[in-house]
């Protein structure tokens, strides 16, 4: 079979599953189109945690930034993971003891107030949004690459897809399908890596492979790498190009931001006891270090196995690089989607790929007849382009195609659920026309999630930036606003509603002020984005550290000048730290 | 609620923090420390084929995250029991 036909098999069959998934957990109440009913079992839930996070960002963005950022890459890989451990200690046990359905929820009863409600569901309706936008986009490009069709009507399918399934299941039909998704995205990212290490260093396992030798010879992989990446002019692969204080500030911004995202935190609403909670988080982290230690590996080995495509004989000899017309047939595909692309800047019809913005290197190029660098590969198509570039068979290129579109998928559903309880649960019923049946209430949060789908796939067809790059946005809004009122309502009695609203309002402020300074998201940016115009030398991406800590500040301060929560607040907060339900809490 | 148990729940709080304190001391020093601050002298060490403040920041921190977890989750549940908070 070719690999088109391959492909849509695979992704056929995996659809498939998903809708079947779908109409057998139809959910019939709020309870289960909000939080599954709270009856998921803690593995499940791990699982479907895990695919609910590894976004098309994970999945297709991470290992390709990986590869050409080397050790810099490490803030997405820490930074993506210790979130959980936040997460596991101080937020998910509490929130599932608290028990009711959404995020903004717990805040407007924690501060008594709809204000807080109110200004939480914006922040949270503003971060799912940036965030399913990536999303989108991960699905149009896997879509116009395997697929052959274009962007549009890619986007179309994907919408399509999670339209059925999550207006029609809900939470507990995202779930069920999020643990199908979560099978079929970590075979297809295991299975290639795998073959992959094997071929470079002839042992299976990508995470002791990443550090062993390559085969037949006694030179170690990332010995190799190093030296190659830096005869090019490019920075040595294990060093970084970003600042100390720069990689702490993004480090923080994407743990914290982690712990702090909706989507992420209302995963554990959905089982049965606050020890599941706890536990559940485990299971989640476990499912994800799955991916996100394989991750690295698949970067290093991408990289080199691109040079090494290029870079056939000795840097500098007049034949050492490949020539255009041999380019192998994967170049070819990829150049079709404009995301790989080959300029001939001297002429000689052969490839060129080094570090022209490294001035010493280019003196020494330009004595090779180099007159740039000639080729433009796009960070997302690494993990895509890998097995091909491994020449791996087509039954793994289609299967990775399956798990591109299971990431994003998986990721977009639980994102727009949670959208769709935004506006159903917190601001109809919660606010706006609180006498709804719970039918109507069903039926606006389904009326939602279809609206919330058609913006979305607006927002994947004209994307602010590259996918991850779009999610980074998310996290440090998610820092900056959620994280710390969250945090505040369960480790202190006397943050009061003054000081939340303030501190949400001031954290989400700055931080979207300086992204948009700097990166200007709709309008141009106002400051040139380089590191000696920002503040303390913290990029945007980093600020959502900035801004959660001025949001600690300007709560406590506030609070220290009003009145003190009531007493029935401080007796909820009590409350929601120990596990069991006592008489005197109902 | 009777003062007893107010005191055992606020026994089981203190032990509760004590615990998340630690695991957050270590948390930080296996990425914070070892994967950013303390990565150049790190990597002056070699294991196989990695520079080791390398190995933290792309592999290890990942795996001290797990063990926390799993060793928080565990203890927890023991002190649920021991103060009579545990879910019936």
């Amino acid at each position: 079979m070719d690999l088109t036909t391959l492909t849509y098999l695979a992704v056929g069959l995996s659809f498939a599953l998903y809708i079947g998934i779908a109409v057998w957990a139809k959910a019939s109440s709020t309870g289960e189109f909000y939080v599954a009913g709270k009856g998921v079992h803690p593995i499940a839930n791990g699982m479907a945690t895990a695919a609910d996070w590894m976004s098309a960002a994970s999945f297709i963005s991470m290992a390709g930034l990986i590869s050409f950022l080397g050790y810099g890459g490490s803030v997405y890989l820490m930074g993506w993971t210790g979130g959980y451990v936040l997460l596991a200690m101080l937020l998910a046990p509490y929130l599932r003891k608290y028990g009711k359905f959404t995020v903004p929820e717990f805040i407007g009863d924690r501060y008594y107030s709809k204000t807080a409600r109110l200004v939480a569901v914006v922040c949270l309706i503003f971060i799912s949004f940036t965030y399913v936008a990536g999303q989108m986009r991960g699905v149009g490009i896997v879509f116009s690459r395997f697929l052959e069709v274009d962007l549009l009507t890619g986007l179309i399918i994907g919408m399509g897809i999670v339209f059925v399934y999550a207006v029609l299941g809900g939470m507990k039909g995202i779930t069920y399908t999020q643990v199908a998704q979560y099978c079929v995205l970590i075979l297809a990212y295991t299975v290639p890596a795998v073959f992959i290490a094997m071929q470079l260093t002839g042992n299976p396992i990508p995470q002791i492979a990443f550090g062993s030798q390559l085969q037949g010879t006694d030179t170690y992989l990332l010995d190799r790498l190093n030296q190659v990446v830096t005869d090019l002019g490019f920075i040595e692969y294990t060093e970084g190009s970003k600042s100390t204080i720069d990689m702490f500030a993004i480090t923080v911004a994407l743990m914290v931001g982690t712990a702090g995202l909706p989507h992420v935190i209302v995963r554990f609403f959905t089982v049965p006891r606050v020890r599941d909670a706890r536990s559940s988080a485990g299971y989640a982290l476990l499912f994800i270090a799955l991916l996100y230690t394989v991750a690295p590996a698949v970067g290093a080995m991408a990289r080199y196995n691109l040079t090494a495509t290029v870079q056939t004989g000795a840097i500098g000899s007049p034949d050492g690089n490949l020539t255009y017309e041999e380019r192998p047939e994967w170049m070819k595909r990829w150049e079709a989607t404009g995301l790989l692309s080959f300029e001939d800047k001297n002429g000689d019809g052969r490839i060129q790929y080094y570090n022209d913005q490294n001035a010493d290197f280019q003196t020494q190029a330009a004595e090779w007849g180099w007159q740039g660098n000639e080729l433009d590969v796009d960070r997302d198509i690494m993990v895509l382009a890998n097995p091909e570039i491994a020449q791996l068979p087509n039954w793994v290129i289609a299967l990775v195609a399956a798990g591109g579109i299971a990431a994003a998928l998986s990721t977009a559903a639980g994102l727009l659920l949670v959208i769709s309880s935004g506006i159903s649960h917190d601001l109809l019923k919660g606010t706006i026309t609180p006498g709804i049946s719970e039918k109507t209430e069903l039926m606006a949060g389904r009326i939602a999630v279809a609206v919330a789908i058609l913006i979305a796939g607006y927002l994947g067809y004209n994307p602010p930036g590259f996918v991850a790059q779009v999610v980074a946005f998310a996290f440090g809004l998610a820092a900056s606003s959620l994280f710390p009122v969250i945090l505040m309502g369960i480790f202190s009695k006397k943050i009061n509603r003054e000081g939340a609203i303030a501190g949400m309002l001031s954290g989400l402020v700055f931080t979207m002020g300086y992204i948009i300074l700097y990166k200007g998201v709709f309008i141009e940016p106002v400051i040139p984005n380089t590191p000696d115009n920002w503040l303390l030398g913290i990029s945007p991406e980093g600020i959502g550290a900035v801004g959660m800590v001025l949001n600690f500040i300007v709560a406590f301060l506030i609070s220290k000048v009003t009145a003190e929560p009531p007493d029935h607040i401080q007796h909820l907060v009590e409350d929601i730290r120990t596990p069991r339900v006592t008489a005197a809490a109902e | 609620m009777s003062d007893n148990a107010e005191n055992a729940n606020t026994a089981y709080w203190k032990a509760n923090v004590t615990q998340i304190v630690v695991s957050l001391i270590i948390w930080f020093i296996a990425s914070y420390g070892f994967g950013i601050l303390l990565v150049d002298p790190l990597n002056a060490i070699e294991f196989g084929g990695f520079k080791l403040g390398f190995w933290f920041a792309q592999q290890g921190a990942i795996y001290v995250f797990l063990i926390l977890i799993a060793v928080y989750a565990i203890r927890m549940n023991a002190l649920d029991r021991r103060y009579g908070v545990d879910e019936q």
